[in-house]
């Protein structure tokens, strides 16, 4: 069993070959890196993803593979995740909740001149 | 319509685009076996959109191939090729098209370097095998650019854009690898002396080179192999890597001569067309 696969070093093999008992060692892996993705000029790159990658340069050749090969995309933003802070989920009721009764911050309540376009 | 004789610039621009076709094909079949087996996803999908670019810029030279055979009075047609499957195809008198010439050609009549028929072995291995051979492709389509001939000129222009990408790949894996851990060091310059003695074939020109040449549609191979040998030292001094120096080279798969690897690739990549003939999926 342990060295049929052994060939192509594929993921899991170390698994197979040691059973479940077998701590996977994290440590000799790429760091993750978040993706992002201009679609077209003049709009926003958005969050497309994540991948792994060896650098900063890896990490936009391999974005390019995975996340732009059916045409998504004409320009790409890479940061590795560890620098990306969020906001706590626990946190969620405090800070967003508050704002789901006090929909006159929308400013859909004012008349519009009908010769104001695109609003 | 009484020339049975050949014409023989028309038959070497055949070969000139099966050399480039077939390099094209078993080069993406070869690749595409890692399809699954990547060490890393990501990996595994560059690879893969890389062999799709080579099978693509394939089927192009093939459907060109299959013009000029179709262009052959008949009884030339049936001398073209030594492969039972296709004859028996030609003999009915049928046009042949791009899926025969990939599908139901023997190794014997198989035109590609033995370097791109040569297993993946490992990760080291298949990124040597392509850095030669991305390097030869770019300086190769670079040339063919202003070929003489308007549908090898719009081939290479079109393919030269994801093959710019491809010896970018290859080379920066050169680089890691060689520039990485001793172990990697170690297992990428192995891999590269090993490979080194199958591209002094990518540079010897056959009959099919020097007639295309001579009528300005195919490449000056002499001027592409010192483009060749420049970069491959540059990319190998950025990546620590010794250059290899060994100066007898392999050679055949242009004149037909293969390996024995070449026979266990068509036969998987054959098979189902073989034993399901015209099967459509």
């Amino acid at each position: 069993m342990k060295n049929i696969f052994h060939r192509y070093g594929d993921y899991g093999d170390r698994e197979a070959a040691g059973g479940e008992n077998t701590h996977h060692d994290t440590s000799n892996e790429w760091p993750l890196w978040e993706v992002f993705i201009r679609s077209k000029a003049g709009l926003d790159h958005k969050h497309a993803g994540s991948l792994h990658a060896a650098d900063a340069a890896m990490a936009i050749e391999n974005a390019r593979d995975v996340y732009t090969r059916r045409m998504e995309g004409v320009s790409i933003w890479v940061v590795e995740s560890k620098y990306v802070h969020a906001s706590d989920p626990a946190d969620a009721e405090m800070l967003y909740e508050p704002a789901n009764d006090k929909i006159y911050r929308h400013p859909t309540f004012y008349n519009l001149p009908d010769e104001l376009k695109h609003m | 319509m009484a020339t049975v004789q050949i014409d023989n610039t028309t038959f070497q621009l055949l070969h000139f685009t099966l050399q480039w076709a077939d390099n094209a094909l078993i080069n993406g079949h070869r690749l595409s076996e890692w399809c699954g087996h990547g060490p890393v996803l990501e990996q595994d999908i560059a690879l893969s959109n890389i062999a799709l670019d080579h099978i693509g810029q394939a089927r192009s030279l093939y459907q060109y191939a299959a013009s000029i055979c179709n262009n052959f009075d008949s009884e030339i047609r049936q001398q073209l090729f030594a492969s039972t499957a296709l004859n028996q195809k030609i003999s009915k008198g049928e046009l042949i098209d791009e899926d025969d010439l990939a599908y139901l050609r023997d190794a014997w009549d198989f035109r590609n370097t033995l370097l791109v028929e040569q297993p993946n072995s490992d990760w080291a291995f298949t990124v040597a095998r392509s850095f030669y051979f991305d390097t030869f492709n770019f300086f190769w389509l670079s040339s063919l650019q202003s070929s003489s001939d308007s549908v090898i000129a719009a081939i290479a222009e079109k393919s030269l854009k994801e093959v710019n990408y491809h010896l970018r790949w290859s080379s920066e894996w050169i680089i890691r690898l060689g520039d990485g851990t001793m172990e990697s060091h170690q297992r990428i310059q192995d891999a590269l002396n090993d490979r080194w003695s199958f591209t002094g074939e990518l540079f010897q020109p056959t009959e099919a080179d020097i007639a295309m040449l001579s009528m300005g549609v195919g490449v000056d191979l002499s001027r592409i192999k010192q483009q060749w040998l420049d970069r491959i030292h540059a990319v190998l001094n950025e990546a620590t890597l010794i250059m290899p120096t060994s100066v007898w080279m392999q050679e055949g798969g242009k004149q037909t001569r293969h390996s024995e690897h070449l026979g266990y690739l068509l036969a998987e990549m054959q098979f189902m067309q073989r034993a399901y003939p015209n099967m459509q999926w």
